[in-house]
């Protein structure tokens, strides 16, 4: 387990008040999560991964004028005359990091926060956005028969990726403390430390470094594997028979982040967006030419294990994956990455 | 870290169970099939698992129960290109199947649209008594989380949960409502059965899940769509799971031209269920395969029940979702 110890002293305060703590920070807007409100077991709805990769996310926008094609900050499409008081597709791109607290995601969602960095580091856009979020994660109590964190590094208690970390005992109060630097930030803008417990607060906060953590033997075991002994496994022909080649499980994924761009016109504006792809998708590597590196099922199936727990490791020394389980629970034909993992580790 | 769940079964599903098995592996040993398309106990009790049997010994894999809400006509396609007209095709051998009523209507429609060859596949017939609806399951039981352990009876089931608290419901309750709305739940076409026919089961109000959208104006219905389908990831499982769904390039995924938006927008959500169910009148045979797979509860099935509803008055009730294989007008 990579938890880091428990402050001896706590923050103590009803979910009221820090709601309301929180909604009195005018410049600070925040989303709940419903683990907050019922701390229901499980991961609950993916709720971060709007912020990490807004679905879909605006890069560009260009309007005709005359002849020229000119850069906009923001942009009003009216995609359909259905219904012009929509404006979901009002978008704006900022310079400035807004700051949104994320209230009650549970460690392994905000271990996936960490983990992306690793890969989406030198992309400004994903880093401006999350470098604005403020996460206050709630701590489990218990898991779901599908949560597997602790088997992929994480933890119940895992407060990585976390800037404030919440302890909820089921009576409606809530044990909190700051976690990282930006924990201690907002803990003090809220107002709701006390003084004689600030010593304890600081010592566990840090900045979250990558170095900080210790993991899991199966790590190590998939590390040690040969990438080509697995790509080469047998057992891919079977898991791809009942596979759809659907995106639910890369979509409901926290740590997938694979995107692809397209640019949409409308009249005289138009727009690049980014939105999300999947690897299970025969798209993905549709070469320009026609051809497909991975033009068969197979190929797209073995692609996504293969990434989360060799490519991955390979690169970034982590597994890509944190454990939520929502793959297990919503994929329509019972692929079960626990059992995959299961099969690429009995490989010799 | 996971294990086969576990999932009993006792009475009439059982003993279909065991005679499918027994005959799985009877047509393996005559050499009358190579590979059989089922269903297997996976690591979910609730989620059992379509596979490919390749050898005569994964015939007792094969389960039966009530949880059996992907269309197994799906993976016909599929099975005979990558297995029957590839390298080892060539024996005479046919692929086995196992069909319900709805799936067997899609198997006859793939043979119609020229998709597969009756003469390769091999279908074992079993009449559906409905199949169970997995949101309807979560949501009764909210509180408990999922189930880790399922006993079937012949009219209830059991779930145990992973306080060892057991909830027993009668399966009516959960059985989905496009079963219930199901006149033809026997197979229309087979090479034999197991169990009995039931024949044309009489529905009073086939069409009773969409009316209250009918009677909304334009306004009203493009409200509730932005509604019921604002959750959507366009994550394709509902037109992945449908077997009517078999073109190599579905328009979705065409880029030159690029036939729609892909954002979740609620307009380029529109378009893909508008155009996704457009494709599928007069064809749908309201198999649910669709919704059952949806991880977000999309009713999008709820489309596709009006242009069979729109079909049958614009075509004289030629019952198009009902298919005899010896219709000459299909
Ligand atoms: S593993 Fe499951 S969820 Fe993922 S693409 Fe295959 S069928 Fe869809
Ligand atoms: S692969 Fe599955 S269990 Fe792992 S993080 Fe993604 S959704 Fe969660
Ligand atoms: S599993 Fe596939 S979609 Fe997910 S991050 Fe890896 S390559 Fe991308
Ligand atoms: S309706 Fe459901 S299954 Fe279909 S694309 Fe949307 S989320 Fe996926
Ligand atoms: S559209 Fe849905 S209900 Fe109709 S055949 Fe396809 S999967 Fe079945």
């Amino acid at each position: 387990m990579n938890s880091m110890d428990t402050p001896k002293k706590l923050i103590q305060l009803s979910k009221e008040d820090l709601l309301s703590a929180i909604n009195g920070l005018k410049d600070v807007s925040y989303t709940v999560s419903p683990n907050f409100n019922d701390n229901a077991p499980g991961p609950g709805d993916n709720i971060i991964k709007r912020f990490m990769f807004p679905q879909p996310e605006p890069l560009l926008f260009l309007e005709r004028e005359g002849k020229d094609m000119v850069h906009r900050p923001y942009c009003v499409i009216s995609k359909s005359s259905l219904n012009p008081d929509d404006d979901t597709s009002h978008h704006t791109i900022s310079d400035t990091v807004a700051e949104t607290i994320i209230l009650g995601i549970r460690p392994c969602d905000a271990r996936s926060l960490w983990l992306n960095r690793l890969a989406c580091e030198e992309d400004n856009l994903f880093s401006r956005r999350v470098d604005g979020l403020i996460i206050f994660g709630l701590l489990c109590n218990k898991g779901l028969s599908t949560c597997f964190c602790e088997d992929v590094g994480g933890g119940h208690q895992d407060v990585r990726g976390m800037d404030v970390a919440m302890i909820d005992d089921g009576d409606g109060e809530l044990r909190l403390w700051a976690v990282s630097k930006k924990g201690l930030y907002i803990l003090n803008r809220l107002g709701i430390y006390e003084d004689d417990i600030i010593d304890g607060l600081m010592e566990g906060a840090t900045d979250n470094s990558h170095e900080k953590v210790g993991d899991c033997s199966l790590l190590d075991e998939l590390m040690s594997k040969d990438m080509l002994t697995l790509y080469n496994a047998p057992f891919w022909q079977d898991i791809k028979d009942s596979c759809l080649n659907c995106g639910a499980c890369t979509f409901l994924c926290p740590t997938c982040y694979c995107f692809d761009i397209q640019d949409e016109a409308y009249g005289k504006v138009g727009r690049r967006i980014r939105y999300w792809d999947s690897c299970m998708f025969p798209l993905f590597t549709l070469h320009a030419s026609g051809h497909n590196p991975r033009g068969e099922k197979i190929y797209r199936v073995r692609n996504r294990f293969m990434h989360k727990f060799k490519y991955f490791i390979e690169r970034f020394s982590h597994i890509s994956c944190v454990g939520c389980g929502r793959c297990i629970i919503h994929c329509p034909v019972n692929i079960d990455v626990r059992e995959v993992i299961g099969l690429m580790r009995a490989v010799s | 870290m996971a294990n086969i769940s576990s999932f009993k079964v006792i009475g009439i599903n059982k003993e279909i169970e065991d005679r499918l098995r027994e005959r799985v592996r009877a047509l393996f040993d005559k050499g009358v099939i190579s590979y059989f398309i089922g269903y297997r106990g996976g690591t979910l009790p609730w989620l059992p698992r379509p596979f490919i049997a390749k050898r005569p010994n994964e015939a007792d894999l094969l389960v039966w129960n009530s949880f059996l809400a992907l269309n197994l006509a799906n993976y016909a396609p599929q099975a005979l290109r990558e297995y029957l007209s590839g390298k080892d095709g060539d024996n005479g051998a046919k692929i086995g199947i196992v069909a319900t009523g709805c799936w067997s209507r899609n198997i006859e429609l793939l043979i119609k649209e020229n998709q597969i060859d009756r003469d390769q596949f091999y279908i074992i017939g079993i009449s559906s008594r409905g199949m169970l609806s997995r949101n309807a399951l979560f949501s009764m039981f909210k509180d408990n989380g999922y189930p880790e352990e399922i006993i079937e009876y012949d009219h209830d089931i059991e779930f145990i949960f992973s306080d060892k608290s057991i909830k027993k419901v009668n399966r009516w309750e959960l059985v989905r409502a496009n079963c219930k709305s199901c006149a033809v739940p026997d197979p229309v076409i087979y090479d034999e059965m197991i169990g009995s026919l039931q024949g044309k089961r009489s529905i009073s109000e086939p069409f009773n899940e969409i009316a209250f959208i009918e009677e909304m104006d334009a306004d009203g219905r493009w409200q509730w769509f932005k509604t019921a389908f604002k959750d959507c990831i366009r994550c394709y499982a509902c037109r992945n799971a449908c077997p009517l769904c078999y073109c190599p390039t579905c328009f979705v995924d065409d880029s030159r031209p690029q036939w729609l938006g892909k954002s979740i927008e609620p307009e380029d959500t529109l378009m893909f269920h508008l155009l996704r169910a457009f494709h599928c009148a007069g064809r749908c045979t309201d198999c649910g395969s669709c919704e059952a797979v949806c991880p977000k509860g999309i009713p999008m099935r709820l489309l596709t029940k009006k242009l069979i509803k729109d079909a049958n008055e614009l075509f004289d009730n030629l019952d198009l979702g009902v298919y005899s294989p010896n219709d000459p007008d299909f």
